[in-house]
Formats: C-alpha cells, sequence, structure tokens
C-alpha cells in the first residue's frame, strides 16, 4: 500500500539475457574512489575484528627496544615504553571504530526519535524540542562534546554518551524537516483514513520514505565521530589512560616526536585513512539515495 | 529593521542565558564535591565547612544560582580553585587575545587557500587540476587538525628548525616572533576549513557562471578575467559570507585542541586544564566565554547578511 511498486527489470533481462547489474554495484564500480573507500574500511573492521590474530604482538607487551624506528621486526617502530607501534594501532581500530558506530547509532536513535516526534505532532512538544536543538545548533559539535566531558568526567562510555548527545541535532533537525514533508503526502492521509495508529504512521509509513537523507548524515556522523573521540582522547578526555586508541597513542607519542617521528605520524594517519574512506564512501552514497543537501538548508524547518 | 534587529538580540541574550543555566545546574549536578577537590580529599569535616561557607555553598541551591548570574552579569566569574587561586576574568582576559589571535590567522590562511583553488576549480571545471582540488579538499576534511599540527611541528621544528615548535609571543614583543609562534598552529587549523571553503566557492561560482548576466558580461567582449573576478566572484561570495559565523565556530573547535599541541595559554588550553583540573570556576568562565564568542558572531553574521540580502529581513 504505502510501497512503492518496484520497477521491473524483465524487458532488459529479455533483450540482454542476463541479469543486469543493480544500480548501487554499477554506481559503485563507477566511482572508483567509493571503491577504494569501501574496500579499506572492510580492510580495517576486519584487522580490528580479528587484532589478536592479526597484530605481530601484544599492544601491552614492552618487551621491545624502546623508540626505535620502522623496520622489518616492528613495521611502525616502537614507543618509548618498547612497545610495538603496529599492535597498538591494529588494537586502536577497536576503540576508534567502536565509539564512531556506537555514538552514531545511538545518537541516530535518539535524534530522530525527537525530529519525528517534533515534526509529526507539531505544536508544544515542536516547540519545546526544537528550541533545545536550536540551542544546541548555535554550538560545534566538538565544543559541546567537550562541555559534556567537562560534565560527566572522562572514560569509555561517558565519552560515547557525550558525542552521542552532541550530535543529536544533525539528526532531529533532518528527521523532523523530512517528516514535515512526507506527512502531507497522498499516501498517508490515505493510510490514515483507514484509521493507521500514529505510531504505525509514523514508523511504517513516514519513517521509512525518510531515511536516504538520515543514512548520509549518518555516514558523515561515523567520520565526525571518529574525529571526535580521537580529539577528546588526546586532550585527555577520553578513554582510560591504559587503552590504546589513535588519538591516545599519538598524545603518548607527543613528547617523543623530535627524536621518534614515527610515533607522532602512524596513528595520524591511520585516523586520516578511515575517515577518509568513510567520506569517499559518503559521497557515493549521496548520490546513490539522490541527497542533494543534508545539512541546513534542507531541514532548516520551513522545508514543507 | 529596528525590530528585527531587536529580536535577534534578545534571542541572543536568551541563548547566553539559558547556556549559563545549563553550565551552572550541570556542573552541579555533577558527583563529586567541588570542595573536597579543592581540599585534595584529605580535609577534616571543619575545614570543608568552613570553606562551603566561604563560598557560599551551604546556601540553597537557588540562591547560589541568582548570586552566580547576578556576578557573571558583572563580569565576575570567581577565583579558580587550583592552584593560583587567580580570578577567572583575569586567566581568561589573559587568554583571549592568544586564540584570537589564533583564529585570525587561521581564518586568513583559510581564505588565502581557499579562493584560489574554489576559483580555479570552477573555472577549469573536470580538468585534472580541479579533481586535484577535490582529492586536496578531501584529505584536508579527512585530517584531525591537532595531528596536522604534530606533523607541521615534526617537518618545521623538529627536522628543518625553521619555526618553535610550541609557545606563544604577544605582538608588543614584535609581529615577526609573534607570526613565527602561530604560524604553524593556524595551518593546523585553516587547513580543514580552507577545504570546506574551497568546495562551497566552487560550487557558488559555478552557479553563478551559469547566469544570464555573465552571458551577457561575455557577449559584450569583456576580458574573461574581468568577467570572472569582477561579475562572478563577487556574487558567488554572498552565500559565503553566511558561511562565516561556521567559519569561526569551527576554528575556535580547532584552536580548543590545537592550542593543547602547541602549549599556547589560549582559551582552549584554559578550558581543557580547567577540567582536567576540576576547577569549575575556570571551566564555568572559559564556557560562557567560549559560547559567549559563538552567540555574538551568529549575531553579527545575520545582521550583516541582511544588509547584503534585504529579503532576509522582510520575512
Amino acid at each position: 500500500m504505502a510501497e512503492p511498486i518496484p520497477l521491473s527489470d524483465a524487458p532488459a533481462r529479455a533483450v540482454l539475457g542476463r541479469r543486469p547489474r543493480p544500480r548501487w554495484l554499477k554506481l559503485l564500480i563507477a566511482d572508483r574512489r567509493a571503491s577504494i573507500g569501501l574496500v579499506v574500511l572492510v580492510v580495517m573492521v576486519l584487522a580490528a575484528v580479528l587484532a589478536p590474530y592479526v597484530a605481530p604482538a601484544n599492544p601491552d607487551s614492552m618487551a621491545f627496544a624502546m623508540l626505535k624506528g620502522p623496520s622489518w621486526h616492528h613495521l611502525l617502530g616502537t614507543d618509548d615504553l618498547g612497545r610495538d607501534l603496529l599492535s597498538r594501532v591494529i588494537y586502536g581500530a577497536r576503540v576508534s571504530l567502536f565509539v564512531g558506530v556506537a555514538t552514531v547509532a545511538s545518537s541516530m536513535i535518539v535524534g530522530v526519535a525527537m525530529g519525528v516526534l517534533a515534526g509529526y505532532y507539531g505544536g508544544w512538544l515542536d516547540t519545546i524540542i526544537m528550541r533545545y536543538i536550536d540551542l544546541q545548533w548555535a554550538f560545534p559539535n566538538f565544543i559541546i562534546a567537550v562541555y559534556l566531558v567537562a560534565v560527566f568526567g572522562a572514560g569509555l562510555s561517558n565519552v560515547i554518551i557525550a558525542i552521542a548527545l552532541a550530535f543529536l541535532d544533525d539528526f532531529a533537525r533532518i528527521a523532523r524537516g523530512m517528516v514535515l514533508t512526507i506527512r502531507e503526502l497522498a499516501y498517508v492521509e490515505a493510510a490514515r483514513s483507514l484509521g493507521a495508529s500514529d505510531l504505525r504512521l509514523m514508523l511504517r509509513h513516514i519513517l521509512p520514505n525518510a531515511m536516504a537523507p538520515l543514512i548520509v548524515q549518518a555516514t558523515v556522523s561515523v567520520s565526525y565521530a571518529i574525529l571526535a573521540e580521537a580529539g577528546l582522547s588526546f586532550l585527555g578526555l577520553g578513554v582510560k589512560a591504559s587503552t590504546p586508541t589513535w588519538g591516545l597513542i599519538l598524545s603518548d607519542g607527543r613528547s617523543f616526536i623530535t627524536r621518534a617521528w614515527w610515533l607522532g605520524i602512524f596513528p595520524g594517519v591511520a585516523i586520516m585513512i578511515t575517515v577518509l574512506s568513510i567520506n569517499f564512501f559518503g559521497d557515493y552514497l549521496r548520490d546513490l539515495l539522490d541527497v542533494r543537501e543534508t545539512s541546513s538548508s534542507q531541514s532548516s524547518g520551513d522545508a514543507r | 529593521m529596528t525590530s528585527y534587529l531587536v529580536k535577534r538580540v534578545l534571542a541572543a541574550i536568551v541563548v547566553m542565558w539559558a547556556v549559563a543555566t545549563l553550565v551552572f545546574f550541570m556542573l552541579r549536578a555533577v558527583p563529586g564535591d567541588p570542595v573536597q577537590a579543592m581540599l585534595f580529599d584529605t580535609a577534616d569535616a571543619h575545614a570543608v565547612a568552613v570553606l562551603r561557607h566561604k563560598y557560599g555553598l551551604d546556601r540553597p541551591v537557588y540562591v547560589q544560582y541568582g548570586l552566580w548570574l547576578w556576578n557573571i552579569g558583572h563580569g565576575d566569574f570567581g577565583a579558580s580553585i587550583y592552584g593560583s587561586r587567580e580570578p577567572v576574568e583575569q586567566i581568561i582576559s589573559q587568554a583571549l587575545p592568544r586564540t584570537m589571535s589564533l583564529a585570525l590567522l587561521a581564518f586568513v590562511i583559510a581564505m588565502g587557500i581557499a579562493v584560489p583553488a574554489g576559483i580555479v576549480s570552477a573555472v577549469r571545471k573536470n580538468t585534472p587540476l580541479d579533481h586535484g582540488f577535490t582529492l586536496a579538499a578531501f584529505l584536508g576534511l579527512s585530517m584531525p587538525d591537532f595531528w596536522l599540527g604534530i606533523v607541521l611541528i615534526i617537518i618545521f621544528a623538529a627536522h628543518l628548525r625553521w619555526l618553535p615548535a610550541i609557545g606563544y609571543a604577544p605582538p608588543s614583543e614584535g609581529l615577526v616572533p609573534w607570526f613565527k609562534h602561530l604560524i604553524l598552529p593556524a595551518t593546523a587549523i585553516g587547513t580543514a576549513f580552507s577545504a570546506i571553503l574551497a568546495r562551497m566557492i566552487r560550487s557558488s561560482m559555478l552557479e553563478v557562471l551559469s547566469a544570464d548576466f555573465i552571458t551577457v558580461a561575455r557577449s559584450k567582449g569583456l576580458v574573461e578575467r574581468s568577467v570572472v573576478m569582477k561579475h562572478a566572484f563577487r556574487n558567488a561570495l554572498i552565500p559565503v559570507v553566511t558561511v562565516t559565523g561556521i567559519a569561526f565556530a569551527l576554528l575556535m573547535a580547532g584552536a580548543v585542541v590545537v592550542e593543547n599541541v602547541f602549549a599556547i595559554k589560549g582559551l582552549g588550553r584554559v578550558l581543557i586544564q580547567g577540567i582536567l583540573n576540576r576547577d569549575y570556576p575556570v571551566v564555568q568562565g572559559a564556557i560562557l566565554v567560549v559560547s559567549a564568542i559563538f552567540v555574538l558572531t551568529n549575531l553579527v553574521v545575520d545582521v550583516l547578511y541582511t544588509f547584503i540580502d534585504p529579503r532576509i529581513r522582510l520575512r
């Protein structure tokens, strides 16, 4: 009823004699940057998940010579305590990627719920939610994350909560803007007149059609969340000092960079490659889902 | 026009009040007693009670809140409770020029990169040069600014020994040392923003270049340089002006981290050190001042924009 009728590829198949490639695959193959990004991300995730098997050494083992440059034994060198940098960077991927995904997932759930409720019901609920969102909108996400860590204190779960809260407004704004447009469409009216409940209308009829820009925003947000976690950890406001994370490895190595450049370079390269790959892939998703602007202009509220 | 201005100023005041209130109540909702922290958790009950009374912490919360609002309204942010016991206003007024210098230089660097890159990308659309700038913009957006700072230190301070690695020199000690201390951190902060700005200028230029008045300018035989710079670029800048608010926000956020890489005692370092030392008066003061800068910038940009685009104030 609400689902669009899928376009049949039968005629094309009849002519070509084989099943044509789906659109997403065609676009992905044509977009070289996105393909590279996807491959890098898959490798990163595998390395993070399989860290105990992939890493050449225990990331906390101080068994090696201190501050040795890259060599065949230690591809990325060793740190001031004689730990293998490559192993620490691989283990660091676990925290960075986990924080990136966990924060965005929680931020998206809460933010979208706020935006959908505000857009669907309007009235005082909309006013209260949007006042808060506007307040948060006036400040950069990273600064809000710093403020919140100042209140909650450091530590992994607090960092996740702080970054997730800091990113709320992006999702709420987009969701609200989409709902305002969609709820006026004829099919929603039809479903309502058939007696669908508010909850059913929101979850089954409106939200699925509002997903495209939210998915694009989520991808972009994962890269910002990874950067934010690295920044917080670097400042000493992140995870516990013993956990290897990219930001913390950089922070630990900072005092030695004049003698041991690799401590200052490689963890940052890991961050950059990851974020770059996500950005490449996000750009592809934007083309695929045909989302033009995910930020202010579309979701500013007067999109009707 | 006046009513629009009044409305915007009132809204800005309300935002500041909301931030102040949130900061006050959130910091008091945290577990952990600042007085205990001041006395390094070693004090006896009597000393704690004396200090609580001295700072008014034994009064009801709404009285504390009222007094606090009254005080910050008069520029009195209290004193640091860690180490020096210096007044917060003094700490902040020393830090502010450093952060401002940094943000200003970062803005100049960002514009210096973004304007030529954006124009060239638009005029030479889809050439290898344009693709190169696109890739560079992606890279700029994907680098953590603090890491770029570390890389710059490794190259220009540790290996080439051209520039100092850390610290700050006030302009009163000469502009050259001031510039030498700030150029690396400012580049670290400005790079990511130059990427955003270059992309904006590019798409804005592309839009303007296909407009009718550009065709007219070309067909009356104007030199291409004059068409691009005088006719197109000026109009392409209008949407860019709105971004300056966001620009400033981004540069400040960058400064918070990057000041800590370069040991520049600006607002960012004051804020982070305050958090690490649980120095609540300093944290409150720094948050309020940083927030006030954002609110003020947004206000100025909004007002400026009404002069550029009269449609706004008529809405």
